[in-house]
């Protein structure tokens, strides 16, 4: 049996994006150290269901640290106190007997509260639609190895396109800037031989597609240690990068 | 009467794809924008077909309950995609992995199906590629391959440990750039709760928006379900948490036949269970079995540290009882092994419910950093959650539910039982027979999306050019919507005394027990005594609390226990029908004197399809004989 923790919970309540919210304070007994935040979150929700009260509402699905969907600030912290994980995959044993720990949703004026800790993250769905890919309709692809890949890029390029679309890196920013998420949608693209053709295109589009939702980058860097899977800041300085050659780029492109 | 036609082409196995491409019907480039199709589910099988579908013209309607397409739980998988591409020049083919994915099914898969599988599975990589799908590389820039999960040549690509995880999201942005040209209309947070027939045609769906709680409906030529599999059934998998059956089980009420719902594979390397507060599994990528060797200690009474044990006293079960794969044997050979060592009391963790897979031997061979860049992420994965370090101490690893064969009958076209209604990926049954080999269910998934519905569904919406959708105030739609949400409201006027949770974890006891990776008549009669009990109690007694109309995580999950309740009887009584064991279905009274699963060819090669006979009716049983022409039934052997 795995040692029990006694916590003190402070969980954000809100009854939809115009609703006023409160904290819902909770003791939370007898929680096994060996349960994740999520389940013990569980364990909490089916307290309250035994006393009439209705669970607090908080995204999840995979609760494998892959899929993105959860995510919640854990005493200030998004995905809470544990470097480079996602807060399905935070475990109880790194916290103490006794602790008060406050949990509240992302906050950012582009992520609004849906109920409780759940917000609508649609932003980054209209940033990828503004060219977040390659146009490669299906059937008209050469044979996959007619275009090596020296393995250097293709590793760069895996590094950015593990990121999980979580919104972390927006809700640890102090001006709730997307800067970390766009740039790894980039990189993923822009370093590979077959993003080339629409990079510029791409670049242009989601970086002012960001803009649009989004606060600006400042370096502050807290995105990248909020981040469950340590995006490299490296690929916000491409953006820039590519983003000040787009501009130039795009416009010679037209005139060929 | 439904009579099974699986309209398998003529001609020879390697003939029969092409031939039939060029026999269906096509619809014109320019009529193609006549026809509106449904896609629900936005995993690599349903991304993947909404996306073709539109590039070809169709408008196309795609649905799903996650806040974004990309979180479908085919992002989960890890290890990685086969192709028969035969980069590594070690004598695959098109042939071999058509005979291993047939003979890894245990012969209970329709060969044309198989075939055309593997003929299009080079095509996938191809197209991933393009997408700029990071797989991995040699130095040289060319694709990397490993071998995998029991196959005897390398012709599996992956991208780290994340391959589900990179091909969704080249599915997902093909996806966005035709819903960015304005030909898909996508409907996030959107839960199907119903299809809807007219003159025994599906003419589209019924869904409960899950911001407002409104139900309305959308109506369409054809009906595409992507939807996944039903692996929940058993509550703790390595499912996502909201990975359900419903939408297909609702099919299923509406006419489709559900084939083979007794199957389910069992992954042999999940982290074992700590506690009752436990609310999924977590996998462990099979790829880990190249390098792991499995093993418990031979003393059930061992109370010395892993480390003191030496090499003598180590019981390394399946290297000792099959030489030739050794840790590499099929999944469900490994799973039922695992099984086996810890009834005996052999078992290793705090809960002795798991067996040790140890890495001691590769990193002494190879170095902690080789070991670090094949499974860095798995390995910090492991230790997150276990709080152990898998490159000090031994991982413990044990079988968990993680994949269902069975699923919605479909032909050789995908369309299941009711005619404009499709079923692709995890939730139809057709390709893997009773057991599916490591590294073929996202190509699966991608092979029905990319490469078969595309060609096969012009086939039936060319003659209705012309035909208008069925209006949504049709009085099917109406009545269909009336229905739903009386339902709901009859949800969350319930007041029991246990939440869906509760229910959810009873039922999952019950199948786990007797339906689970053993089976035998006694325990399936109890089974199919004790879900219906527990069903009526569920449905008189579970409290859901709040409203209908609004966001409501509880009322969700209730109409998705209540689907798993009805299904779980199915599942047992096809479970109990089969008196033979084939792959991820193993009957204790059909094995060999070695305790290895042992088929009855004679009574059994078919494929067995369940019609719906109404509520609380049993359902009828109609077989799809299979046939074997290209591959010779043999008892599987991996010693």
């Amino acid at each position: 049996m795995s040692k029990m923790l006694n916590l003190k919970l402070k969980i954000w309540r809100q009854n939809g994006p115009h609703a006023q919210g409160a904290f819902l304070e909770v003791d939370a007994n007898d929680i096994p150290e060996d349960a994740s935040f999520l389940e013990m979150l569980d364990v909490v929700n089916e307290r309250l269901i035994a006393d009439d009260i209705e669970p607090v509402t908080f995204g999840h699905d995979c609760r494998e640290g892959i899929c993105g969907t959860c995510g919640v600030m854990i005493n200030g912290q998004a995905h809470g106190p544990e470097k480079a994980t996602a807060t399905c995959q935070l475990h109880m044993r790194k916290f103490n007997n006794g602790d008060e720990i406050v949990i509240e949703p992302w906050q950012a004026t582009s992520f609004p509260v849906l109920k409780d800790l759940m917000v609508d993250r649609r932003a980054f769905d209209r940033i990828v639609e503004a060219g977040g890919y390659i146009s490669a309709p299906t059937g008209t692809a050469p044979d996959a190895n007619e275009i090596p890949i020296p393995k250097e890029v293709a590793d760069s390029s895996m590094d950015a396109a593990a990121c999980i679309g979580c919104g972390a890196c927006v809700a640890a920013c102090p001006n709730s800037a997307a800067q970390l998420f766009t740039s790894a949608k980039l990189h993923h693209l822009n370093v590979m031989p077959q993003g080339q053709p629409e990079r510029w295109k791409r670049t242009e589009a989601m970086v002012e597609t960001m803009e649009g939702f989004f606060g600006s980058c400042t370096n502050h860097g807290e995105c990248h240690e909020a981040c469950p899977k340590e995006i490299s800041l490296d690929f916000i300085a491409f953006m820039n990068r590519d983003y000040v050659k787009a501009k130039i780029k795009n416009r010679s492109l037209a005139s060929q | 009467m439904v009579t099974l036609d699986a309209k398998i082409p003529e001609g020879p196995i390697a003939e029969k794809w092409d031939n039939h491409k060029f026999s269906v019907k096509l619809v014109n480039p320019a009529n193609k924008r006549k026809f509106d199709v449904i896609v629900v589910g936005t995993g690599l099988a349903g991304a993947s077909a909404a996306a073709s579908l539109a590039e070809l013209g169709y408008n196309v309607k795609v649905f799903t309950f996650h806040d974004s397409p990309r979180r479908a739980h085919s992002i989960a998988a890890q290890g990685g995609i086969n192709a028969a591409k035969n980069y590594r020049n070690d004598g695959d083919s098109v042939h071999r992995l058509f005979y291993d994915t047939v003979k890894g099914g245990d012969y209970r898969s329709r060969e044309a199906n198989v075939h055309r599988l593997a003929q299009v599975s080079i095509d996938i990589i191809d197209q991933c590629a393009a997408q700029g799908v990071p797989f991995a590389r040699e130095y040289g820039g060319l694709l990397a391959n490993r071998s995998f999960g029991g196959a005897q040549v390398s012709r599996t690509f992956y991208a780290r440990g994340q391959t589900g995880q990179q091909l969704l999201l080249g599915a997902y942005q093909a996806l966005a750039g035709q819903i960015a040209a304005g030909k898909v209309t996508l409907y996030n947070r959107s839960d199907v709760l119903d299809i809807v027939t007219k003159d025994g045609e599906a003419k589209g769906i019924v869904v409960r928006d899950m911001l407002t709680g409104q139900v309305h409906a959308h109506s369409a030529h054809a009906v595409v379900l992507a939807t996944g599999g039903y692996g929940n059934v058993y509550y703790l998998s390595t499912n996502a948490m909201a990975s359900n059956v419903t939408a297909a089980w609702r099919a299923h009420r509406k006419g489709a036949l559900f084939a083979n719902p007794s199957y389910s594979q069992i992954h042999p390397t999940c982290i074992p269970a700590s506690d009752e507060f436990q609310s999924k599994l977590t996998l462990m990528s099979e790829s880990l079995r190249n390098d792991g060797r499995i093993w418990v200690p031979r003393d059930i009474d061992e109370k010395r540290a892993v480390a003191n044990i030496p090499e003598e006293d180590r019981y390394y079960y399946l290297e000792e009882k099959y030489p030739s794969f050794g840790n590499l044997v099929p999944r469900d050979v490994a799973s039922r092994n695992a099984k086996t060592v810890v009834d005996q009391g052999r078992g290793v963790g705090p809960l002795k419910n798991g067996v040790y897979l140890d890495f001691a031997a590769a990193i002494g061979r190879d170095g902690v950093e080789a070991v670090k860049e094949r499974y860095g992420n798995l390995f910090d994965m492991y230790e997150r959650i276990t709080g152990e370090d898998p490159y000090s101490v031994p991982m413990r690893i044990y079988p968990a539910i993680h994949y269902t064969m069975g699923g919605l009958w479909v032909d050789y076209n995908l369309m299941t039982t009711i005619p404009g209604l499709y079923a692709l990926g995890e939730s139809n049954f057709s390709d893997h027979g009773a057991n599916r080999l490591g590294a073929s269910a996202l190509m699966q998934g991608l092979a029905d999306g990319y490469f078969v519905l595309p060609y096969t569904i012009g086939d039936y919406l060319a003659p209705k050019l012309g035909e208008s959708v069925l209006p949504t105030d049709d009085s099917v739609f109406t009545e269909a919507i009336q229905t739903i949400d009386d339902k709901n409201r009859q949800w969350t006027s319930n007041t029991g005394t246990h939440g869906v949770e509760y229910y959810h974890r009873e039922l999952g006891k019950i199948v786990w027990e007797y339906c689970g990776m053993a089976r035998n008549e006694t325990g399936l009669e109890k089974a199919l005594s004790e879900i219906p009990a527990l069903r009526e109690e569920f449905r008189k007694n579970v409290k859901v609390l709040g409203s209908p109309d609004g966001i409501n995580t509880m009322l969700e999950k209730v109409n998705r226990v209540d689907d798993f309740m009805e299904f779980a009887e199915l599942k047992a009584r096809d479970a109990l029908h089969r008196r033979e064991s084939c792959g991820g279905h193993f009957r204790e009274e059909s094995q060999t004197e070695d305790g290895e699963a042992l088929r009855d060819d004679e009574n059994f090669a078919y494929v067995g399809a369940w019609e719906w006979n109404g509520p609380g009716q049993e359902q009828t049983l109609h077989k799809e004989d299979l046939t074997f022409e290209n591959v010779a039934l043999t008892q599987r052997s991996y010693k």
